[in-house]
Order: C-alpha cells, then structure tokens, then sequence
C-alpha cells in the first residue's frame, strides 16, 4: 500500500482529502494529514463570522470523525519540520519521521506584515487564524474595558481587510481602513468602483484613509498611533494588519525544491513540484508564475493531484484560471470577473453609474461587441452570476451590450434570457465544480429544495455565493417541467401573504370566511391559512384575537401561552421593565392565590406559570382590577422593548433610555405583525440592553440616538443594521414606524424582521432608501396605518373579559361539567411547582 | 401513561350503543372544538358549521398525552376533515383518526348526532 503524505490541513489540504476519497476504496492509500494549527481544517473564507458568533464547530470543514471514518490519520498541532527527498521521508517538530511516495504540499500561506518600524508592538494583530482572531477579540475585550472610546485601525483595503474592518466596528471601536493603493480592493475594482464603495463604507461608520504608507507604529509597549508622514498622525488603540499574503515555502526551499524569487513552490500545469512525487496546491504553489489566493482555484489543484496520483496523466489546471469574486460587505455588494480593469486592452467598457443609490456596474466588451470579457458591479450584484457564466462560457450577448446591466428597455424579455439557457457543462458552483447539467439533473431526479440538491452535489456548500443561481436553475427546470413554484400560504390560497395584504385590505374583506370563499379553495382552510388570516385582520383593522376566535393560533385563542401540560402562562405587561413595588406585591398576591410557577422573563417581566383554562378570566380580572394590561406574550406581536436604566441612574448613560423605551412599548403594544418582534433602548454604547439583538434597536450616542433594525436572538443570532444615526427621539418613531409597516406589510407568514431583511432584494440600502428617502412612495401611507394601529389600540383581555359569554365560554374546559381536567399534575420544584414530566 | 389511550377506542356508527347527551349546540363554538366529560373521559367535539358537520375524537394527543385536542385548530387537508393539536401542531384526520403528517400516532373518533338542539355522541 502506498503512502501518501499531506502536509497542511487548511481547506485546500482537506478539500485534497475529500477528493481522494470520493475516488478511491477506503484503505486504497495509507494517508497521514499533517496540521500546524490546534483544529482540523475550517472555512477561512468566513472567518470574519466567527467575531460575530465565536463558533469555530461552524466553520469547521468536517470533524475528526470524519477523518478517523475514512481511515486517515490527522495529526494537528504538529509542524513538519524537515523533507528528505533522497530517502522519501519527512520530520516533524516532535522528532518523529514518516517515508511517503507521494507528498502533498498544502502549506497555503501566512499573513504579510509590512516591515514596519514598530509592528511588533502590543495592540497589532494579522487576521489569518481563528488563534488570530481570539487574540484580537481578547485585546479589544481588553481595551474596551478600560472605558473611553477606543480606536481601531485595518491596514490594507482589500477584501479581507474590509470583512475585517466591520467585525471591529461590529465590536463598537471606531475604524479605519488605511490602503497604500490609491483605492479599495486594488485588484478587483477601478477607481470610480471603490469610490462608490468608499461612500457605502463610510455611510456604516468605516473611515477610509487612501494613498497612506505607514512609516511607523507609534506608542511605548502598545500601539497609540499610526505615522504616515512628519505632520500626519492617526491615532489608534489597535491595528489588524491585513495587507496580502505570502506563501508557505520554507519547508520547499530547504528541501531544494525549486521556488520562485518571491516565494511560492513552482509547480507546472499539473502541480507537480521540481520533484515528480511531490505535489504543492493552494496559496502555497506558483503556477504560471502566480499565486492564486482564492479556494476554487485551490480545489481545481487538488482534484488535479488526486487525478495524477490515481494514473490519470492528463489532468491539469485550465491555461486560464477563473479570478472572479463576489462578494457581500456588511450588505454592500461587491464583484468582478473576468478582465475587469481592462488590463489587456482588448475591450471597450459600458459603466452605468447611480449616485443616489450607490450602484456602479461596468462591463467590458470585446472591440467587436460580441463577447463580455469582464465586469465590475459595486452595491447591487444581483446579475453577477448570469454575467458571470455569460462571460465563462463565452456566450452571446445581446446586440446592444447595454442591455446586460440596464436591462432591456421596451421588449418584454430578459436581456439575457433564462438560466436553463446556459450550456449544461456551464460551472455553477465553482469551488465545488458543480455543472448547470449535474444540478437540473438532480432536479428531475425529483430533488426539488435548494437543501436537496446542496446534499446531493455540494453545489452552494463552499462559498455560498451561486445560491440564487442554483435556486433559479431549480425553479426555471420546475417551471420547464410545467410545475408552478410560488410562495404561496398553503393548498388553500394561492398567494403570497403580502398579496393577501393587499385583496383584504383593498376589498375590504373583513371575514376568514368571505376571504376563503372569495380568493380561496375548500370550504374549511387549515391552521397554516386561518392565523395569517387573523394576523392580516389584526394588522389592517386592529381586529384583536377575540374578534375571529376560531382561527386565532393556539396562544392566541385564548391570549396565554400553552405550556408542556397543556396549562397556561400569564404575562402582564411590564412596560420598559419598569415595575413599582406595590406592582410586584399584587403580582407575588395572585401568583400566590392561584398556585403559579414565578419567573423573571429575558424580556424584563415577570411570567406566572401553571394556570388552567377555566382560571385564565379569575387572574386576568384581579390584574386588571390593579390596572395591568395584556403582555401579549402569546402573541405574534410586539413582546417587549428592553432597557438600561439609562441617564436617570447611571453614570455612563447619555439619554434616558427607560423612558424612551416605555414610549415605544406603549406606542407599539398590541400590534401584530407576521411574527413577534422586540424592542431595546441603551442608554449608552454599553449596550446593557442588548439593543441590536432586538428587531428594533436604539441606542445613545453624542448627539442623539442611533436606530439599528432587523436584530434576532434566538436560533440564528443577528445583529440588527445600522438605519439611521444621531437622530432625535421624534425621528426615531417616525422611521421606527414606517420600518414596522414595511415589514408587516411585505413579510412572509412567520418570518422574522431579521430573515425578512435577508430576503429582501437591495438589503439593509433598499430598506433605509424606503424608510429614510421615501424611494417607493409610500412613507406617507406607512405612517398612517401606522397612526391608525397606535390609535385603536386596546386590551384584549380587558375586552375578553367585559365579552365572556357564560354560555358559550371559551374558557371552560368541558363543556358540559364545572370540573377541572383531572389530567393536569405537578410535581414541586424549588418550593414551586411544575408540571409533572413527559412519559 | 399509555394507559389513558386504552380508555379511547374508535367507534362506528353501527357499534354505537348508547348516544350520550352531550349539551346544547350554542354551547359549541362555530367552526370550532370544545371538549365534553363523559365520566372520567375526556371527547372532543368540532363543529364544522360551514358544512353542517360534526366530528368527536379522544381530547388526549397521543403524542404528549395533555388533554388538548378539543382547543386546537380545525381545518381541512386535501378534503380531509382535520385537527390540528395546540402544542406541536400533529394533524389527526377527523373521519379515520389517522395522523397525517405520516407519523404514527392515531386518534380514537367517535359518531356525532344532533337532535332537537342537543350533541350527542356515541359510545359504548
């Protein structure tokens, strides 16, 4: 058995892996996987993720028992110190040796550090590990503490640094970018480009500093400053440099394998080194007198090595490998492909510039107008991918190239027709080579959903970035097999629930009924059609859930939340988390008269546990009678808006931010929306209230407040985007508002603010151009559904209660008994009670 | 717990030997459940108004065993008449008892007749 060696387990080394044993019979190689770094291979293109959410599971490519299935010794933490060509071995740092036949060279790269006077002082930081980022996050963890303001600053423009750049602003540091180069990402984009994305940048808070060579670090032991000239200073607390990469050679050149003057293994066209039985691939190798530090153009060479090592003597890299990126900057988008800054001289641009909103989009024509050699598009990337494989696969494009980014004027096609007309061998997802062809494949096979046929080809498991493309292709060979795809509420309506918005609204239907035999089919619905109903209902008229009872969702029906044993939990609302004394001795009275669990909610309230149906009304009465509102805990409506105690008690605190948060509670208490949503108000950047994991955040800065929306907790984490900053608490409601009204008006059934954002074409930019601009038209109706809803606002359980019918009670349990279900037990937990657990 | 299921069985019409007398229908919400106590058991009543029909079924889910099913949703799945229980949402067809979100649990049903203005359920 032969044994093949691998040193370096980054994504290349392991993508190497993978492919050798897609390919062969488990066993057929002895393989040992060498890893400097502490953890197996991980997703380094989303590293800047893992500031957000410290989750390096995440990231991993597979975990170690991935390795250990398909018998491959991963030894990590262990450098390789040494090659032996002459006798096929190689040492590692513990002195241990291992005789390969073929060596893999996966060694990629390590960050560059300028050799900067004073960069080795404390406070700066390369961004190439997840050991990298601990320490950066442990510094400004470290900084931060120590209370004033501090000051952050990325050295080199370029696409890492920029992903970088917002991490630290994410972190609450003022940042700068400072480029040499005369312009952002240097190498993807020309001037006018990256000046429009200079503007978006600095729009979300990142300066941007051009032309700046830094001469020196300053400070004693820790960095204070940055000097770019005798009178030009820029004052900083921390510095990530991130300003390109250098290969992993040493290991090569001491070994003799032949390298180029600025490093890099030379390797030819099929990766292999000087030495026949030595391959390099990845940023490590230098092919055509290049490093190509993308992933797809490191998978290729993998696959390329497994194919020579396998016997196929054929393989080799293309003579022209594919550069092209797209990618999503804090929202902004970003891509180039092909010859994008003309370098060649061989075509004429085309470049549609929009100011207003941000977009530039350029495209190269051949001289002959009839191919797409390359393009840039900054701020709305949305035809990247159709330009893209346009510009692969060398197709046709429309007499008047124009059409390609301005779309075709007067006709009704697309100018560039539709997906399925790219030639099945067209590459669709290039970092794991996945074919147009392979994916409709798989569609007919019966793989419909984008998960299905992620699982069955990879396509979209690497960067992620041909999603929409292989979403279309879905779509479209649905669409060509006469299945209609629509995002329709269920088998009973045949629309969309922003589309119901509009019918019930503009006919004024006001019956779950009348809509259903209006615009529906079937005579009965379901419980996915019947709540959006009552939502619809609730959001146009104000309608509260005792008005169309039967279609309410569970909790609704009978406004408490159903807990495990079918009981219920009462939640009164505590506006702001604002609570009297005398308020928590009449809660802690009922709670105990009725026998309830008591528990502080996250929401800054207090929840009563282990209520029965039939004692719902008996609490809501005393609560009420102490002049409690409804919580609408149970709700698909606003829960609460949390905050700090703000400048009313604490010394840091800038505004008040309970009183603010008290205003918005009361301003948005009961109104629902297509799902829940929460405020906070931060008296301070401290952010004790958690404001930007709220769908609605402000917070206190000099000289007003700044509104971030679109936050979520709960499963998948987000923090909410900056809309708007240092407005006055008048314009905080007025675009709090019309942000609301947009969401609920267009959200799908159950989507939260932030998974609505994520949908939502142009992003955050569209949504601050609607709300802000007014770029739709429609602020002036926004605020007046809205001013409708605050206006009609009352409490469902005081009307459930002034309503209850003795002989049609809802919240009886039989209809026919005064008994109480003698099903319902509970056990004693921490001198209180709980129900007793599942069987 | 199971033992609470064996308590419920499905009854035809044809093995009905008692029709229990349940309560008036203005007692039962339109287009709505609501449970009635037939001794120590636990019948869920849904009151299909749009076409004038009636369904029961056992109140326990079999899934958590709580007694909820009468509080749920009714609604209909490709023609089936259904219930939709309050705490995860498993749908049970209201003609057979079957589940139909292909699990398998199942429900325990029951005939339904209106006389003179009053439910009555059948058992035996």
């Amino acid at each position: 058995m032969k044994t093949i060696l691998v040193i370096g387990n980054g994504m290349v080394g392991y993508k190497f892996c993978e492919k050798l044993m897609a390919k062969t019979e488990k066993g057929a190689y002895k393989v040992v996987v060498f890893g400097e770094e502490p953890r197996p291979a991980y997703d380094r293109v989303h590293l800047s993720e893992y500031f957000a959410d410290q989750d390096a599971e995440r990231l991993s490519m597979a975990p170690r028992s991935w390795y250990e299935a398909n018998d491959i010794e991963l030894i990590t933490n262990e450098r390789v110190t040494d090659i032996h060509r002459d006798n096929k071995t190689i040492t590692t740092i513990s002195d241990k040796e291992y005789v390969y036949d073929y060596l893999i060279l996966a060694t990629g790269s390590s960050a560059f550090v300028p050799p900067i006077p004073g960069v080795e002082k404390k406070g700066v930081f390369v961004y190439r590990t997840i050991e990298d980022l601990d320490a950066t996050m442990a510094y400004v963890a470290k900084i931060k503490a120590e209370g004033s303001p501090k000051k952050a600053a990325i050295l080199g423009g370029g696409l890492l640094g920029l992903e970088a750049g917002k991490a630290l602003l994410d972190m609450g540091l003022e940042t700068s970018v400072v480029e040499f180069a005369p312009r952002l990402m240097p190498r993807q984009l020309d001037g006018d480009a990256s000046k429009v994305l200079q503007r978006k940048l600095e729009d979300l808070g990142i300066d941007i500093l051009l032309n700046k060579g830094t001469q020196n670090i300053e400070g004693d032991e820790a960095i204070t400053g940055m000097k770019f000239s005798e009178d030009e200073t820029l004052p900083v607390d921390m510095l990530l440099v991130s300003a390109g990469i250098r290969p992993r050679d040493e290991l090569a050149k001491t070994c003799g394998l032949e390298v180029g003057t600025r490093g890099g293994i030379v390797v030819t066209n099929d990766m292999k080194t000087s030495d026949a039985c030595i391959f390099a691939i990845g940023e490590c190798a230098l092919l055509n007198h290049m490093i190509y530090g993308l992933v797809a153009p490191g998978y290729d060479m993998a696959g390329v090595a497994v194919d020579q090592i396998l016997g196929n003597t054929e393989a080799a890299m293309p003579t022209s490998i594919d550069m092209s990126t797209k990618l999503k900057l804090s929202g902004i988008d970003v891509a180039s492909f092909g010859d994008a800054l003309n370098e060649n001289k061989e075509s004429e641009s085309i470049v549609y510039e929009n100011k207003f909103q941000g977009i530039y989009k350029k495209i190269n024509v051949s001289k002959d107008g009839k191919k797409l050699l390359g393009g840039i598009l900054v701020g709305d990337a949305s035809d990247y991918n159709m330009l893209h494989q346009i510009f692969l696969n060398g197709m046709k494009i429309p007499e008047n190239p124009e059409d390609l980014i301005l779309g075709s004027r007067g006709g009704e096609d697309a100018s560039f027709g539709s997906v399925l007309d790219l030639p099945d061998a067209a590459v669709v997802c290039s970092c794991e080579a996945v074919t147009k062809g392979d994916i409709c494949c798989k569609v007919e096979e019966g793989f419909t959903t984008l998960k299905g046929v992620a699982a069955e080809t990879k396509a979209t498991t690497g960067c992620g970035g041909c999603k929409p493309m292989v979403n279309d292709l879905i779509t479209e060979t649905l669409k060509a097999q006469g299945i209609t795809v629509k995002e329709t509420v269920c088998e009973h309506f045949e629309y969309s629930r922003q589309e119901l918005y509009d019918i019930v609204k503009l006919k004024g239907i006001k019956t779950y009924a009348e809509l259903l035999s209006t615009h529906g089919k079937g005579k009965l619905g379901c419980e996915t059609c019947k709540p959006v109903a009552a939502s619809l209902f609730a959001s146009i008229y104000n309608d509260t859930a005792n008005v169309h009872n039967v279609i309410q969702d569970s909790n609704d029906k009978f406004l408490a939340n159903i807990q495990r044993n079918g009981t219920y939990s009462v939640v009164p609302r505590v506006a702001g988390g604002e609570i009297t004394p005398d308020q928590l001795i009449q809660i802690g009275e009922i709670a105990k008269k009725y026998d309830l669990y008591t528990k502080i909610t996250g929401g800054q309230r207090i929840d009563l546990f282990g209520a029965q149906l039939h004692e719902l009304p008996l609490i809501w009465k005393e609560l009420i009678d102490y002049g409690f509102e409804s919580g609408h805990a149970y709700g698909k409506s606003l829960r609460t808006v949390k905050s700090c105690v703000g400048s009313t008690w604490c010394r840091y605190g800038m505004d008040e931010s309970v009183s603010f948060a008290i205003e918005m509670e009361n301003r948005y208490k009961g109104i629902r929306s297509p799902h829940k949503f929460k405020g906070g108000v931060s008296g301070c950047i401290r952010e004790c209230a958690e404001a930007r994991c709220k769908d609605f955040g402000i917070i206190a800065v000099d000289g007003g407040w700044n509104l971030y929306v679109a936050g979520n907790g709960g499963a998948n984490p987000r923090h909410a985007e900056l809309l708007a900053e240092k407005i006055d608490n008048e314009t905080v409601l007025k675009y709090t508002d019309r942000f609301l009204m947009y969401y609920i008006k267009t959200a799908g059934p159950l989507i939260r603010t932030a998974a609505w954002l994520d949908k939502i074409e142009g992003g955050i930019a569209h949504v601050k151009d609607v709300v802000i601009n007014d770029s739709l038209g429609i602020c002036e109706g926004l605020e007046r559904d809205m001013a409708g809803l605050i206006n009609s606002y009352r409490c469902e359980w005081k009307e459930a209660i002034e309503n209850i019918d003795e002989n049609n009670n809802r919240f009886a349990h039989f209809v026919n008994s005064e008994a109480e279900d003698s099903n319902i037990e509970f056990v004693s937990l921490r001198d209180q009670k709980m129900p007793k657990l599942w069987s | 717990m199971n033992s609470i299921l064996e308590n419920y069985k499905t009854i035809s019409e044809s093995e009905v030997t008692t029709w229990f007398k349940a309560a008036p229908v203005s007692k039962f919400p339109e287009n709505g459940g609501a449970c009635v106590k037939i001794d120590d058991k636990q019948i869920a009543v849904f009151n299909f108004t749009v076409e004038g029909k009636w369904y029961a079924s056992q109140n326990v889910c079999p899934h958590k065993m709580e007694m909820v099913l009468s509080r749920g949703m009714i609604g209909e799945d490709c023609g089936t008449p259904k219930i939709a229980c309050p705490l995860h949402k498993k749908t049970f067809s209201l003609e057979t008892g079957e589940n139909l979100n292909g699990e398998d649990y199942t429900i325990a049903v029951y005939p339904v007749k209106i006389e003179d203005g009053f439910v009555y359920i059948g058992i035996n």
